[in-house]
């Protein structure tokens, strides 16, 4: 058994705080992807045509059917073979966001739901063009009715950031199994990058909750 | 952007000319096996107010809601200022209208709802305006002007910069009707638009209708349990029963002297 030393702990906090960086950046790039995607997808379930949903629902079944690292390890190792080779920071922001695409694309669907059929009448009524019926009176109102489900979303995905560091991205994963790999001392790392995991996730799930509360009048 | 935000010219209204302004022809509608209206007819001149009266699941709602192009008919043709509504002449033929042919003609229909449905995202003055500067193509400072005008008829001015939610249900409904006439429909649709509301607001609400009754040359249709204020505003009275017109005339006639046992049963119920 090992003891608890802080001086170890103060050498490896530097390079497990870029980590963090890191973890936060994937986090935030990958939740704009997954929630502009989610978009997309939502939308192209409720086309009137069945060449479009049918393809789109058969990509979304398989993408939330399967899993993320093993998505991870496809874009990773598979596409560079035909060609396509990205950056692994940019390999994780494209995986994760492709990934929880395909719960927010739910999350929007019952939000879309969700907003009464009298304002759809009610645009109706006015003439209203389909385009500005969508961004002027549904998304706005599906918008505030997602918020709290996406939110928990990207504490999820936060949570689910260390599988990065299975395709080399320099994560705090990847950055405290690199320290311990040559001081073979793993307990104060690995607590650490648990630990900062909690400092971030419980207060923004805390904010996220009080930010429910605002707009759920 | 689409041809809907280009301006269009509005309609000049025809005034109180009592040419025909709405024509149902021959009009069923069916919920699965339910016919609702079963070949139904009946005319609506220009300027006229008229009240839909019948029982409960009599149609009422239907005929409204088809005018408004929220449901389709199953069989026969509507026509709204002698156009089809939901119907276009190709080759001679009729043939189900295109989606600009449809909103083209219900720019002349306006719909007062029972629930308001006012989106509740916008502040009253852009609920208001939103509709004329992205359908009419008024300019923004044009249709807050209008917004303004109709406000204060409704007496809300006070009121444009708050959020539907902030508003009493009878104050929601009088900003639904600015919102309605904002669009300078020549028909007014009102579907029980005070039932629900708690009694004491119910007042402020017809009042308005009244005023916009008697001030404008609009067409109205109305459906109401409001039978004093039915007897007010309408120049015709139509009872319906089973999808069907069984009596129509004027209120005095359908109130004090009813030809038909079913009206007599009906009013007796309601008044
Ligand atoms: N969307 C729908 N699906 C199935 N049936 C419907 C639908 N809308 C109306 N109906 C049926 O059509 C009939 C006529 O309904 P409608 O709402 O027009 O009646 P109404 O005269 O307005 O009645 P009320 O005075 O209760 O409002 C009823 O039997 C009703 O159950
Ligand atoms: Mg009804």
């Amino acid at each position: 058994m090992n003891n608890w030393s802080w001086s170890y702990v103060g050498e490896i906090m530097p390079d497990l705080l870029k980590g963090l960086w890191i973890t936060v950046q994937a986090t935030i790039y990958g939740s704009l992807v997954a929630f502009a995607l989610g978009l997309v997808w939502a939308l192209a379930l409720r086309s009137p045509s069945r060449w479009v949903t049918w393809p789109v629902s058969i990509v979304v079944e398989f993408i939330r059917n399967t899993p993320l690292l093993v998505q991870l390890f496809f874009l990773f190792f598979v596409l560079p073979a035909w060609g396509l080779t990205f950056a692994p920071l940019t390999t994780g922001v494209i995986g994760l966001g492709l990934h929880y695409s395909t719960y927010t694309a739910e999350v929007y669907r019952a939000g879309i739901d969700g907003v009464p059929p009298g304002q759809w009448e009610a645009a109706t009524a006015l003439s209203l063009p389909r385009r500005r019926t969508w961004t002027a009176v549904i998304l706005p109102q599906a918008f505030r009715r997602v918020v709290p489900a996406l939110g928990n979303y990207v504490i999820a995905m936060f949570k689910d950031t260390p599988l990065l560091a299975g395709i080399t991205v320099a994560d705090m994963l990847f950055q405290a199994n690199s320290i311990s790999a040559t001081t073979f001392d793993y307990l104060e790392p690995i607590t650490v990058v648990g630990i900062l995991f909690v400092v971030i996730s419980y207060p923004t799930s805390l904010l996220l909750r009080a930010l429910e509360r605002r707009l759920v009048r | 952007m689409s041809a809907d935000s280009t301006p269009s010219k509005e309609t000049a209204n025809p005034g109180v000319d009592g040419t025909e302004l709405i024509r149902f022809d021959k009009v069923t509608k069916r919920f699965g096996s339910n016919t609702v209206l079963d070949s139904l007819d009946f005319t609506v001149s220009s300027g006229k107010h008229v009240t839909l009266i019948g029982p409960s699941g009599s149609g009422k709602t239907t005929i409204l809601r088809l005018l408004m192009t929220l449901l389709k008919p199953d069989e026969g043709t509507i026509k709204v200022g002698g156009e089809y509504l939901m119907h276009e002449e190709k080759g001679g033929k009729l043939v189900p209208a295109g989606e600009k042919h449809i909103r083209e003609v219900r720019k002349n229909i306006g719909m007062v709802f029972q629930q308001f449905n006012l989106f509740p995202n916008m502040k009253v003055l852009r609920n208001i305006t939103e509709a004329p500067v992205h359908v009419l193509g008024l300019d923004k400072d044009a249709a807050e002007e209008r917004a303004r005008e109709l406000l204060d008829l409704v007496g809300l001015t006070e009121h444009l910069d708050k959020y539907p939610t902030q508003l009493s249900g009878g104050q929601q409904q009088r900003v639904a009707i600015a919102r309605a006439l904002a669009m300078r429909p020549q028909v007014l649709l009102l579907d029980e638009v005070t039932s629900a509301l708690d009694p004491e607001l119910v007042a402020g609400v017809l009042d308005v209708l009244r005023d916009i009754a008697h001030t404008t040359d609009i067409t109205m249709l109305c459906v109401t349990h409001e039978m004093n204020f039915a007897r007010d505003i309408s120049d015709d009275v139509l009872m319906f029963d089973a999808g069907r017109v069984i009596e129509s005339g004027s209120p005095e006639k359908i109130f004090t002297e009813p030809e038909h046992e079913r009206t007599r049963e009906f009013l007796s119920a309601v008044l």
